[in-house]
């Protein structure tokens, strides 16, 4: 690659950049707005984005900015009926210290990330019940929270296994230009 | 797009995630100063999402249905199991049924047994379960070309429900086993032995002046008896049912409280006919 000429970004390729830069965020929407269906299971819906988010900011920090962070958090409150900036906060704080980590955690197998993201899952719910508990100055029950911690760590094999598959082809994509 | 400086940029992207988090607590401390914001905004979302939900509820509910019916699917093998050994069960019973149908007509055959004709009966619908001298009695209406007797029996489709007792050009009367002027003969299928059905106004009659020395049983099948030339025999009409204080009832087969339509047989029975007229005492004006 070194000595030759970067061929200049023509309009076709640009529009295929700025798709893969905004796949993951719309797939991380998309995916809160079928968890928040009728499925039944409030819990859902943070529980399919903070793996995303986690895994994006992990494997390709470039595809989750701290602002579209902020906007799928926002997202989240509204459709999770949570207090509107918990999940916001959440995500940020989950999404700094990913990004944070991710040298020493993209060079780690799979189960040591997993093992790892159990610690952000449970950190995240953690963080939420403060900060709800904050909000209304009362003390929810804890075991929804520790629910959501588990379903958030368990979701967290099938959507890197997904996302995984997403990563290799986008960085085929990128090869092949 | 914006040109910027490389360390401009690089400094703002070290700055974008500080400002984020600045930018949450904002918009948590806006939350909490304002709760109809949060209120009105996810009306609005829920505006925009509600027809992609309403596309996806139709493959939604699919899903569920199969989901549902798993475990249906999974205890369809011991289903099928019981279903075929009560098959067998029923054939068995079936081919006992034949056998006595056959050996039925084979012994009448032999007795030169005059076989009862088919009733007559007309279909007739109830109207109105109120008024008359009696407590227990419904109104059905009949078309005018149809004659009625009194003294027919009405049935539904499930068994006895009582007698004619009043007949006009378009409506006739018919006095419920319920009633406490009922007097019912009935027979106990099993020991033959007959008893008679006393309405008491309440659901269950009750029964009374059954042969000494054969006591109803419990769960024992009625039937109407012929006794007293009013009835053919072998109407159903209930089965016995002691109550807690030991009093002999009937749990009525007809669902008196629940009459749509009756059936209003004749069998060219005669018997014991309630009078002609009864007079009514006309209500006095109060003043």
């Amino acid at each position: 690659m070194v000595g030759r000429r970067q061929p200049s970004p023509g309009l076709l390729r640009r529009v295929e950049a700025i798709a893969r830069s905004l796949l993951p965020s719309l797939f991380v929407a998309l995916a809160m707005v079928v968890a928040a269906g009728p499925t039944g299971v409030a819990a859902l819906v943070p529980a399919v984005t903070l793996p995303q988010v986690v895994f994006w900011s992990v494997f390709r920090p470039g595809a989750m900015p701290a602002a579209a962070v902020f906007l799928l958090g926002l997202l989240q409150d509204l459709l999770s009926l949570a207090p509107l900036g918990t999940g916001v906060l959440t995500l940020l704080v989950a999404h700094g210290l990913a990004i944070t980590w991710r040298r020493v955690l993209a060079r780690q197998s799979f189960l040591a990330v997993w093992i790892c993201f159990c610690g952000f899952a449970l950190g995240a719910a953690a963080l939420g019940y403060l900060l709800t508990a904050l909000m209304s100055l009362s003390l929810p029950p804890p075991a929804p929270m520790l629910y959501q911690a588990a379903l958030t760590a368990g979701l967290y094999p099938a959507f890197a296994f997904l996302l995984g598959r997403l990563q290799a082809m986008m960085l085929r994509a990128e090869e092949a230009l | 797009m914006i040109r910027l400086s490389i360390p401009l940029r690089q400094a703002l992207s070290r700055l974008s995630l500080p400002l984020m988090i600045a930018a949450a607590f904002g918009t948590m401390l806006l939350g909490k100063a304002d709760t109809m914001l949060a209120e009105r905004a996810r009306i609005v979302l829920a505006d925009v999402l509600a027809p992609f939900y309403a596309a996806f509820a139709e493959p939604a509910r699919a899903v569920r249905g199969v989901v549902a019916e798993l475990p249906e699917l999974l205890v369809l093998r011991e289903e099928n199991a019981r279903l075929r050994e009560e098959n067998e069960r029923l054939r068995r019973w079936q081919a006992a049924a034949l056998a006595l149908e056959s050996e039925n007509a084979l012994l009448r055959r032999q007795l030169a047994y005059i076989p009862e004709r088919a009733p007559s009966y007309q279909t007739a619908r109830v109207v109105s379960d109120a008024g008359g001298v009696y407590a227990r009695a419904v109104l059905v209406a009949v078309p005018p070309d149809v004659t009625l007797r009194r003294g027919q029996i009405a049935l539904d489709e499930r068994g006895f429900v009582g007698r004619v007792t009043e007949v006009g050009n378009r409506s006739a009367r018919v006095l419920l086993a319920t009633d406490i002027n009922s007097r019912i003969p009935v027979t106990l299928e099993g020991s033959r032995a007959r008893a008679i059905m006393v309405g008491t106004n309440g659901p269950r009659p009750r029964l009374q002046h059954w042969t000494e020395g054969t006591r109803p049983a419990e769960g024992e099948r009625l039937v109407t008896s012929a006794e007293g030339v009013s009835f053919p025999a072998g109407l159903p009409v209930g089965v016995v049912h002691w109550s807690e204080s030991g009093v002999p009832e009937v749990e009525l087969f007809a669902r008196l409280t629940r009459l749509d339509v009756v059936r209003l047989f004749d069998f060219g029975l005669g018997g014991i006919l309630p009078p002609e007229a009864i007079a009514r005492p006309e209500p006095r004006s109060r003043r």
